[in-house]
């Protein structure tokens, strides 16, 4: 597109945003309900969309994308009405006689950056919040994902309000064009590297903005004792780490914390798990969601071509550059300061760290960067307290993974290197929403002594009226009291 | 005693100390919050004479602001924060649905870690200690950094916080521009800062290397919309009292220039004169109730805006001045034109600008058509302009009928929007602002739904779509096969 093009494109949304016609709940609710619409009517396209760009199979493409965001948009329909209210807040006696409350607004127009793991989601689902807050919408989809990038760019004029809600396509020319606008609000979902580049550009309009980032999501696995947990824990961690995207997702496992002597336990029970879900032979693995592309093929192939990094596989480790596969792959203690123990894995790789007492993975978790999650697997409650209140990161998730994404009632983000800001819910309503502070006063009652000039008198009375004193601002009127 | 020089390894050992203290868990308890809490109130309780003699010596603050403005809202913070922190730090139970069924969840507060505040010279005792107050509240350790325009509260603050509170937790790094640029170098893991937006960006710029998040409050021009149909001797004691009475207009919600209709006008500019007459006498420079202005810099600034050959004949009332003592006079600019340097500044002083309209109504569009202010006041009896203005104007708060009044409600979030900032304290807002809201999901072992697991199956995929569209019927229909 060109930019010229873009610039017209922008003022429309601007003036959508005066004419105030987004601020009514009955234009959210329509908006939310072509969200609906546009997904209901195009599972087979999206699936089809998913399917070329990252091989993504359709129980998947449901259940972390289509699923997610329906679900997130009904409830957004049906909180609406009460998101949109203004809550009233309480005053002292002194304010009498005064109404106090707190009013969302929506920020204005919003810029939201989507990466390509989950290109629907995190696409469709701050959308969600956006226009629940009532703000007109920018939504720029990752080239990563071509396909996707071009259902919604062709599929969201049709269903969504064409004059409050762009798609616009590109790659990186693009979004630095995009960045240089004025913005009221900025929502990105992608890597620390680029956030810096859009915290840097916001500034200039001193934009707000949101991070949704990654970081090295650690899975403290204590040593489970009943078979049938430390089942149901296998297939967890296998779906956290090689069923959501295989391993390219934000929240993903992306290592596992365990004890020495439980360690030769986990691995088998993993290895078994893998080969059920995802079949043996490298050529026929199924269910599996292949590399992005190229480059962060190469990246992942990098990370395991270290002599010491290699001699630490005990499982998997092939890969089929053609398709871009990489079997899922299991590490025994590499070494901590390899690549792979360094930087975000995102990919089908898992390495398994062991320690002496699983009570030290705090002090490991807490030697690195916040994570995005925790995950733990552990029915010992004192050990739980400790994860809850020593580690710092996004959440935490406690014998599941992944899971706690499809959580209404929790918000979802960042803390430290993980990113800032959070959504879902209620969340992405106030993620996209400035909450304004009014307070209403009449004519009555005037208290005299707020005004200068000021006298000794007003500062006993003011003395007594700021501490809520009332029974002594009542003798100080009444002058019995100095 | 000599001063020690604060350089980069100083900052860097500032730091280090500090994350030892955060890492050390104690700030984290309740106990060690609230005897924080506890000590600050104490600074605020027993040197109330020093404080206000700071406030005199740094902008002739007259004792009753100080003690109003300044004292008082810093004991209100911080006796609310004592009362209500045990709630405040309690995790916040969250339902759950049928997806993650079975399942609990919970948020937990819990504190970022190291926070950097750096505060402003015009009310240098309450926007150093308000969000310390919500900073500690919430268990993090605290470097305070106060405006080096305001030396004499700044000299207080280092003593009594030192004296006062935990020093290996909380700090105050007195200075100007290079301590501020060392202090900005490391790595935070929040970031207050209350002043102009020039600065503010240098703020966020600082922040990007390590994703720091930043709260902004600044200020803006924050108007005053005056309808005819008002109580105008109150209204006009209340626009004094927050323009003048507010630190002489050098407050961040301070009234910057009022609209009103051209029919109008004349009678309330009128009124407001009478009004500063008995408020602050024939000779208000010699007026002990007014603050002067805070240095030079600042008064060469409004004497700049005064003397724009745009507004030069439009001073109605005020206009004098007295360099030696850096006072100026409160002054009235009656119609002045919208592309006046006065119009184009926030004031941050003794001068108001008023105005005109033909129609009250058109106010809202010459607010709307400006950066999005601190805060909007609007002065009327008629019901459909009061929803009229909640609905369309944007500002950080709005006051309707008063002003600068809505800064002391706990209740209402303080911050503004746009060019006016980012993020919101005061109450509970400060714990929040200062806290991160962890998400805490608990899962147990029972009830595992294959569905989830490859291989992945038509049936597996009727049960997901039934169970995440929370319909229990579908739900039934699937485990029988019949989807």
């Amino acid at each position: 597109m060109d930019q010229v093009g873009m610039s017209i494109n922008l003022s429309e949304l601007r003036q959508s945003l005066s004419s105030g016609r987004t601020r009514d709940a009955a234009w959210r609710k329509s908006q939310l309900q072509a969200i609906l619409r546009l997904l209901n009517e195009n599972e087979d396209r999206i699936f089809q969309a998913l399917q070329r760009d990252l091989g993504k199979h359709p129980i998947e493409a449901y259940r972390d994308e289509i699923g997610i965001v329906k679900k997130a948009a009904t409830h957004a329909l049906s909180c609406i009405d009460k998101w949109m209210a203004t809550k009233n807040s309480q005053l002292p006696w002194l304010f009498f006689p005064s109404r106090a409350e707190v009013l969302p607004e929506p920020l204005g127009i919003v810029l939201i950056f989507v990466s390509w793991n989950f290109p629907i989601t995190l696409a469709l689902d701050p959308l969600v919040g956006a226009v629940s807050a009532g703000n007109t919408v920018v939504i720029k989809p990752s080239e990563l994902a071509p396909e996707t990038s071009a259902f919604l760019a062709r599929t969201i004029p049709v269903y969504l309000d064409r004059k409050a809600i762009k798609v616009v396509e590109g790659g990186v020319d693009i979004a630095g064009y995009l960045l240089q606008q004025k913005w009221d609000k900025i929502f990105f979902t992608g890597s620390a590297r680029v956030a810096r580049i859009v915290m840097a550009a916001a500034l200039n309009h001193l934009t707000p903005v949101t991070l949704e980032l990654g970081g090295k999501c650690p899975t403290i696995v204590d040593s489970l004792s009943a078979p049938l947990d430390l089942k149901v824990a296998a297939k967890r961690i296998a779906a956290g780490k090689w069923g959501a995207c295989n391993g390219q997702a934000c929240i993903a496992v992306d290592y596992i914390l365990v004890e020495h002597k439980f360690s030769s336990t986990l691995v088998e029970l993993l290895k078994k798990t893998v080969k059920r879900f995802y079949g043996e032979n490298l050529k026929s693995l199924k269910n599996l969601s292949k590399i992005v592309n190229k480059h962060h093929f190469n990246r992942l192939c990098n990370l395991i071509e270290d002599p010491a990094v290699a001699s630490s596989i005990v499982y998997g480790g092939k890969v089929d550059e053609e398709n871009l596969i990489i079997e899922p792959t299991i590490l025994l203690d590499p070494p901590l300061d390899a690549e792979i123990m360094l930087e975000e894995i995102f990919g089908p790789l898992l390495p398994i760290i062991t320690l002496d007492k699983i009570k030290d993975s705090i002090e490991f978790i807490n030697s690195r960067p916040k994570p995005l999650a925790v995950y733990a697997f552990t029915k010992d409650d004192s050990l739980k307290k400790q994860i809850v209140t020593e580690t710092s990161s996004g959440s935490v998730t406690f014998n599941d993974t992944i899971i706690q994404f499809a959580c209404d009632g929790l918000p979802f983000g960042g803390v430290g290197q993980s990113g800032f800001g959070r959504y879902h819910g209620k969340y992405s309503f106030d993620a996209f929403s400035h909450e304004k502070a009014v307070l209403h006063r009449s004519f009555h009652l005037e208290l005299e002594a707020r005004h200068p000039p000021w006298k000794d008198f007003k500062m006993k009375f003011l003395r007594l009226a700021y501490m809520y004193d009332y029974w002594g601002l009542i003798l100080l009127y009444m002058g019995l009291k100095r | 005693m000599t001063k020690e020089i604060f350089d980069g390894e100083s900052a860097r050992l500032t730091m280090k100390e500090l994350r030892e203290t955060y890492s050390s868990g104690k700030t984290r308890t309740y106990e060690w919050r609230i005897s924080q809490l506890n000590n600050l109130l104490k600074i605020a309780e027993f040197h109330e004479k020093e404080i206000v003699e700071a406030l005199r010596s740094d902008i002739s603050k007259p004792e009753f602001e100080s003690f109003v403005h300044e004292i008082c809202l810093i004991k209100i913070s911080c006796k609310l924060a004592i009362k209500e922190l045990k709630r405040w730090m309690k995790p916040e139970k969250v339902s759950t649905t049928l997806v993650t069924f079975p399942s609990s969840a919970e948020i937990v507060a819990e504190p970022f870690g190291v926070v950097l505040i750096i505060s402003a010279w015009n009310y240098p005792f309450l926007l150093s200690l308000d969000p310390v107050i919500g900073a500690i509240a919430a268990g993090n350790t605290v470097v305070l950094k106060p405006s080096e325009v305001s030396p004499a509260t700044s000299s207080l603050l280092t003593k009594y916080i030192g004296e006062y509170m935990d020093s290996s937790a909380v700090k105050v790094i007195e200075g100007a521009i290079p301590e501020t640029s060392l202090l900005l170098e490391q790595k935070w893991d929040k970031i207050l800062y209350t002043g102009n937006s020039k600065v503010g960006r240098i703020v966020l710029a600082a922040a990007v290397k390590h994703l720091t998040p930043v709260v902004l409050e600044l200020g803006g021009k924050s108007p005053i919309i005056v309808d005819s149909d008002i109580d105008l001797k109150i209204a006009v004691k209340r626009i004094i009292s927050g323009k003048w009475g507010c630190n002489n207009g050098q407050a961040c919600i301070s009234p910057d220039y009022i609209i009103t209709t051209k029919d109008f006008a004349p009678k309330l500019a009128e009124s407001l004169k009478l009004q500063l007459l008995k408020f602050y006498g024939e000779e208000p420079l010699k007026s002990d109730d007014l603050s002067r202005i805070v240095n030079s810099n600042h008064f060469n600034r409004l004497i700049k805006l005064l003397d724009d050959d745009k507004v030069s004949d439009k001073i109605v009332h005020g206009g004098q001045r007295d360099i030696q003592n850096l006072k100026i006079a409160p002054t009235i600019l009656l119609d002045v034109p919208e592309d006046s340097l006065i119009m184009n500044e926030e004031i941050f002083g003794p001068l108001l600008a008023i105005l005109t309209v033909d129609h009250v109504e058109e106010s809202f569009n010459i607010i709307n058509s400006r950066p999005k202010p601190l805060a909007a006041y609007l002065f009327t009896n008629n019901k459909k302009l009061k929803e009229k203005f909640v609905s369309e104007v944007s500002a950080g708060g709005l006051l309707i009928n008063d002003t600068t009044l809505h800064l002391t409600v706990p209740t209402l979030p303080f911050g503004g929007v746009g060019e006016s900032g980012m993020g919101g304290y005061h109450g509970k807002f400060s714990f929040d602002t200062f806290s991160h809201k962890k998400a805490v999901m608990y899962r147990s072992y029972l009830g595992d739904a294959s569905e989830r697991y490859p291989p992945y199956t038509t049936r597996k995929l009727g049960f997901l779509k039934a169970v995440m569209n929370g319909s229990f019927l579908d739900i039934f229909r699937a485990i029988l096969g019949w989807s």
